[in-house]
């Protein structure tokens, strides 16, 4: 069977206003060249830094927002190429999760509105019926139904992150984008929540691109693992692969910056020097030379290309080259 | 003597609803050049605590009862000149978003170089080269130039560096910092976590760490106190709390964290949440959530009591 999702050459190019009166507006290539496939039942984890790209690419796949190039196939169809009808309907299998439930929920709705609100627009059920899935959506994120007669700012971080997920599963999607799902929760409500998430996937057999800048996360929550850079990706590979043998120095410097709380977990510091390139100067040949502590003469002139390693596993590093 | 001791802190916030008692019982003690990480979720009192010591909490917030010393001095019996004089000078503190410290109409250098002549008086060039010197040693990529930048021209973790420059600048015995690191990305985070291994220990200075982030403390920390609804619940080496750790509290906060050992794994979680801190409650604070809470937890108030030498847990019930 086809993947869930394959993407081909992905990219997003925003202009960003020049100087006021000059009127020159410069290109910012958010994301430059990205393809990766998800298949059915899989989780995709996508970290990198901020302004990495990770999040555009998550909306990209939804056409939230419209690509600059490349092609997105959904279920076997070209999502670029549907009608807007076509469009209109297949979206009610892709949904998305976001990061701040503070922001993401309606303040005026009440959480039983909020929740049926996919249901009314895809005129899915009648009043009733609504009211009876909502009680049901509402048990299976593991809250009472007696929430439906609430309002978003009754709720604590935890219990609003769970009813945007109840949203999401209304329409019974196949893939969920979750961008930055925990990021704004404490750790006891965060695994609270993780935990959720991978018991619905059970449940409903769902498709998720996790997104998230917490790579021990990403590696818990993950099959697959793909690590962005400067709106590419640098890395992508089985997560026991990534874990234990990364290919990418970046990967390598992800793991060993990443605070563990566990002293005997403790790697060896390679931590990337210097900040990330403003996107607006996108470095030479490899874009994370200037970071890199392997770096040499080729990769300031020869931008790698993501290159096969093992059972899915590849990198883009000249240094694989080598050995 | 300890540098600093806090002991038995009470900072309780009057609402319409009651007090909140948002630190309600707090004591540690910091030794010179030593770095105490206090670690504890959204609420918990970490930053309450800090502010407290700085005597900056904001109203309706105030002291209530408790004694803070630097080096024998109750800062709690200080006039607001005296206080002054302890702010910066021997108590300095960084946070983490780093426009709370710098200002947005002035240079760096400026910046540094007016703390420098507050201090210690002195030439204005003399207290420029001074701020040059600083953002060096906080590793500021050409400081001299990056001097005569606006805070604003500097990326996040550039501006993070300016901020220590400036809180480091006076040559405080004690450094708070709060939540340091949370608003970077994780590789600017480490640098500037060796950052501050490096100067702490060159310059012997304590450093008080609040965090919610265990990760953090595992990477910088010499002892750590968990809090948990204004109280500390446990207080240990570093390695101890992370071999060993006894409370309930602390032992569940562990178990939520993805570790590379049971990856994919569903993760223990805490059922429940922090309990409402108006009102004066009998009992441990956790005893609604925790799996081994028995009927006097929830009337008895569990001291802090030493369990191993080194090791402080507040649960009568926990063995050892």
């Amino acid at each position: 069977m086809a993947p869930l999702v394959e993407v081909q050459g992905l990219e997003k190019r925003f202009s960003v206003g020049g100087a006021w009166l000059s009127g020159r507006r410069r290109v910012i290539h958010a994301v430059d060249g990205v393809s990766f496939t998800i298949e059915r039942g899989e989780v995709l984890g996508l970290v990198g830094e901020s302004g990495c790209g990770k999040t555009t690419t998550g909306r990209l796949i939804l056409r939230l927002i419209e690509p600059s190039a490349g092609r997105i196939r959904f279920e076997g169809h070209d999502l670029m190429a549907l009608s807007p009808p076509r469009l209109w309907a297949t979206r009610q299998r892709m949904q998305i999760v976001f990061q701040d439930p503070f922001a993401s929920l309606n303040p005026r709705m009440r959480v039983g509105s909020i929740i049926a609100e996919p249901l009314a627009i895809y005129e899915r059920a009648g009043a009733t019926e609504r009211r009876r899935q909502v009680s049901e959506l509402l048990d299976v994120v593991g809250l009472d139904p007696a929430f439906a007669e609430r309002y978003p700012h009754e709720l604590s971080g935890g219990q609003r992150q769970r009813i945007g997920i109840a949203a999401a599963l209304a329409l019974r999607p196949s893939l969920i984008v979750a961008d930055e799902p925990v990021s704004a929760l404490d750790v006891s409500v965060q695994a609270q929540v993780l935990n959720l998430l991978m018991d619905l996937r059970r449940r409903f057999g769902l498709t998720y691109l996790f997104i998230s800048h917490d790579l021990h996360v990403v590696l818990h929550m993950s099959d697959r693992v793909a690590v962005m850079y400067l709106g590419e990706i640098v890395e992508i590979g089985p997560r026991d692969a990534l874990y234990h043998a990364p290919r990418h120095p970046y990967t390598q410097g992800l793991l060993s910056a990443a605070p563990v709380a566990d002293p005997t977990l403790r790697r060896e510091r390679i931590v990337p020097k210097g900040e990330v390139a403003s996107p607006l100067a996108v470095p030479s040949g490899c874009r994370f030379h200037p970071r890199c502590p392997f770096v040499f003469a080729r990769c300031r002139v020869e931008r790698p290309r993501l290159r096969k390693l093992g059972a899915g596993h590849e990198a883009a590093c000249h240094l694989n080259d080598r050995a | 003597m300890a540098l600093l001791s806090v002991e038995g802190l009470r900072t309780h916030f009057a609402t319409s609803a009651g007090a909140v008692r948002a630190v309600d019982g707090v004591s540690f003690a910091i030794a010179r050049g030593e770095v105490l990480g206090l670690v504890g979720e959204s609420g918990c009192g970490k930053s309450v605590t800090s502010l407290s010591i700085m005597r900056l909490v904001p109203p309706p917030g105030r002291i209530v009862a408790g004694r803070i010393r630097l080096e024998g001095d109750n800062l709690l019996d200080k006039d607001a000149e005296a206080m002054r004089r302890v702010r910066g000078a021997r108590i300095a503190m960084v946070f983490q978003e780093p426009m709370t410290s710098l200002n947005p109409v002035f240079t760096i250098g400026d910046q540094i170089a007016a703390a420098v002549l507050a201090h210690e008086g002195g030439r204005r060039r003399a207290a420029w080269d001074r701020a040059v010197e600083m953002l060096d040693h906080v590793q500021m990529p050409s400081p001299g130039e990056r001097a005569r930048d606006y805070p604003h021209q500097l990326s996040g973790g550039l501006r993070q560096r300016a901020m220590i420059a400036l809180a480091l600048a006076p040559g405080p015995q004690l450094l708070i910092a709060d939540e340091p690191t949370t608003a970077l990305d994780v590789t600017i985070q480490a640098q500037i976590l060796d950052l501050l291994r490096r100067l702490q220990a060159e310059r012997g200075m304590a450093v008080l760490l609040i965090t919610h982030d265990l990760g953090v403390v595992a990477e910088l920390c010499h002892r750590v106190a968990i809090i948990y609804a204004g109280r500390i619940v446990e207080m240990a080496p570093v390695a101890r709390i992370f071999e060993e750790p006894l409370h309930p509290y602390t032992r569940g906060l562990l178990r939520c964290l993805p570790h590379p050992s049971r990856f994919g794994q569903p993760l223990s979680s805490i059922e429940g949440a922090p309990p409402d801190l108006r009102g004066a409650d009998a009992g441990c604070r956790f005893a609604p959530r925790c799996p081994l809470a028995i009927a006097s937890c929830r009337r008895d108030e569990p001291v802090l009591a030493e369990r191993r030498p080194g090791h402080f847990v507040a649960c009568p019930v926990v063995s050892v």
